[in-house]
């Protein structure tokens, strides 16, 4: 299962271009806007993991509200588009009726949430639970549906026992896997996973993001994966975007980014996170991240950044394409080194 | 001389359900350590939700009674019978929190919990006294008064809020630390800057800390003791650098192996080790266990067979 031999099946499912989404409010005549998606083109392509990576208040919440077509004032898309090509179908969720997207939501667009006490109705069965949200896009009934239902938590190591307990019976990492089979039982082309393990013990963590990766293999959908954790990027995803204050600062492949940052954000965030086996003083970044009513002129990161010049301070530095798959929105991108080089892959770990 | 915390085979049990389905959870059994004074040092607990880590924490700030085992601060029990004595005991030992938007009330100004600590503890009366107090805790975390003064805690980021914080815990003097998972909840940028301040008290001013966390590479990082517990006993115990380097017990190896490594950053390394995950939970249920002592100081529990 070597994901680098997928061959040239290297359409894009999702187009987002030029996108524009702000939070748009008029309180007793004093009108705000807040920024919090502004200018982001990017594509996700057929059968991949994309990990977005970006801190609380950058606009990655508000960017895939917009993707999952949960766009509900104050927040309004106010320019470009994000297009979804579903086999010949292709629907743009900026523009798109509610009709339309009532036909793709869990079908063809689905979202695995963050806090599975809150997804799952507490006072329901986990069976009734799957009625609810999985009938009416499969189109099935009765025990053709609860087949279907067993076979899907089969590949989520569920039992059918699952389907009659409450959600408090269940813990932490069962839960979320339920909420990941709600999830994928219709099997989507394209799912947003929003920080779907951040609530999980490690060693329960990294079995529900195994499972996450084999369900899309063998689905061959494609998933945006959104989380601030650095390292489950590492291993999860197989292009990884950076968003600083509403903006895609960097974008490539996993690898890449972690050996070669291009951005000065993203060469922090991957030197900032601590090792085993190695107890070097890490470096922290200082100051906050903008508050996007005002963020501030010229490149959003300039007032943290160590590389900063006059041009920073005036103009926007334009997400260039540095290498191949590789874009950075650095003016001085080619200064930026890793402040802590990646260490090659290790063979095998002694353990004496 | 007496040590700075001695905690001699503490236990808690919980009761947990209705009259019929009463049942005892085990939260903490038996654990012992001690930390010395004149040697400050960063002791880390780590282990998962359900591992009594939490209930550890509550127990050394007197915050729970044990069901059995005692707790000592320098040579004083913690749990106190009036609170003048309680008062006594708070000036040494500070709690830091995991989340500081839910540690500070959004409706007061952040400077004013550092004024009244600082009012309670120091005895400070004039506002001179009590500026120069919140300030020299300020400046001991990379903040100043001037900053902080009349903010609210939405006005802070999360890394400067678990700052301030810290520095309002500091402001007694305190030899001692107890931080619940003190960046679980902060922004991964800036988040070493409270890893690399915790090293700093420890290093400059001679704070011990007892870091409580779920994450073996910070633990790594600052730590110079650990010890790991599982289900509510200590697997293993000592020098974290040792320990962290070669886990000896199987539920040790398993939370080092479910670390997720960016050194392996695209080979999409995932799947738990599922051998190790079954060793140790049928560890849990083995009958008979001690801790024996290694040559490089670790405590390991060893079970009997069966």
């Amino acid at each position: 299962m070597d994901r680098r031999s997928r061959g040239p099946a290297t359409t894009d499912i999702l187009e987002v271009k030029n996108l524009k989404a702000y939070y748009l409010m008029n309180y007793f005549g004093i009108s705000r806007e807040v920024r919090a998606v502004d200018d982001i083109t990017m594509n996700v392509r057929k059968n991949e993991v994309y990990g977005i990576a970006g801190e609380s208040s950058s606009g990655k919440t508000s960017f895939i509200k917009v993707l999952a077509a949960a766009i509900r004032p104050p927040l309004r898309v106010v320019g470009g588009s994000a297009t979804f090509s579903f086999g010949n179908q292709t629907v743009d969720v900026g523009s798109a009726s509610p009709e339309e997207i009532e036909a793709i939501r869990w079908r063809h667009l689905s979202y695995i949430m963050q806090g599975s006490m809150s997804v799952l109705n507490p006072v329901r069965r986990i069976g009734r639970i799957f009625e609810d949200f999985a009938m009416r896009p499969l189109g099935l009934t009765g025990s053709a549906f609860r087949q279907r239902v067993i076979e899907h938590l089969g590949h989520l190591k569920l039992g059918p026992e699952v389907l009659t307990a409450y959600p408090h019976e269940l813990s932490g990492g069962m839960r979320q896997r339920v909420t990941i089979g709600l999830a994928t039982v219709c099997k989507p082309e394209f799912i947003i996973a929003d920080e779907p393990t951040t609530a999980l013990d490690v060693v329960v963590q990294k079995d529900v993001l195994a499972l996450i990766r084999n369900l899309q293999r063998e689905m061959g959908s494609s998933i945006i994966f959104v989380t601030h954790d650095m390292s489950v990027h590492a291993n999860m995803a197989d292009r990884v975007g950076i968003i600083y204050a509403g903006r895609l600062v960097e974008e490539a492949p996993t690898r890449e980014l972690f050996q070669s940052p291009k951005h000065p954000y993203t060469a922090h965030l991957v030197a900032s996170l601590p090792r085993i086996g190695d107890t070097t003083q890490r470096p922290a970044l200082e100051g906050r991240p903008p508050n996007l009513a005002e963020p501030p002129p010229g490149c959003r990161f300039h007032p943290r950044c160590p590389l900063a010049i006059d041009i920073c301070r005036k103009e926007v530095p334009p997400l260039e394409t540095v290498a191949p798959d590789h874009r950075t929105a650095c003016w001085r991108w080619r200064e930026v080194e890793p402040l802590v080089p990646v260490a090659p892959v290790r063979t095998a770990e002694v353990i004496a | 001389m007496t040590a700075l915390l001695d905690i001699s085979h503490v236990s808690k049990s919980f009761q947990m359900g209705g009259i019929l389905s009463r049942r005892r959870v085990d939260a903490v059994q038996d654990v012992s350590f001690t930390l010395e004074v004149g040697k400050p040092e960063i002791f880390t607990i780590i282990g998962e939700s359900g591992s009594g880590k939490t209930t550890l924490a509550r127990m050394i700030l007197g915050l729970e009674r044990p069901s059995a085992g005692e707790i000592r601060f320098r040579g004083e029990p913690v749990t106190h019978a009036n609170r003048a004595e309680r008062l006594k005991f708070m000036a040494n030992v500070q709690p830091v929190f995991q989340n500081p938007f839910e540690a500070f009330n959004p409706l007061k100004r952040v400077d004013r919990y550092l004024e009244s600590t600082a009012r309670r503890f120091l005895k400070a009366r004039s506002s001179a006294e009590v500026g120069a107090a919140m300030d020299g805790a300020l400046q001991k975390v990379g903040l100043s008064l001037a900053e902080v003064r009349g903010r609210f805690a939405h006005e802070l980021s999360g890394g400067q809020l678990q700052r301030v914080a810290i520095a309002r815990a500091l402001i007694p003097n305190p030899p001692l630390l107890i931080a619940d998972e003190p960046v679980s909840m902060v922004d991964a940028s800036l988040r070493m800057s409270i890893v690399n301040l915790l090293r700093k008290l420890r290093d400059d001013l001679g704070v011990s800390v007892i870091y409580i966390t779920h994450d073996l590479a910070t633990a790594y990082y600052i730590s110079d003791r650990i010890v790991i517990m599982q289900k509510g006993k200590v697997v293993e115990m000592g020098p974290a650098r040792a320990i962290l380097d070669r886990p000896e017990h199987p539920y040790s190896q398993l939370l080092k192996a479910s670390v997720l490594s960016a050194d392996d950053a695209g080979a999409g390394k995932l799947g738990a080790a599922a051998d190790l995950m079954a060793l140790s939970d049928s560890l849990l249920s083995a009958p008979r266990s001690s801790l024996a002592e290694r040559p490089d100081g670790r405590l390991v529990r060893v079970y009997a067979a069966a």
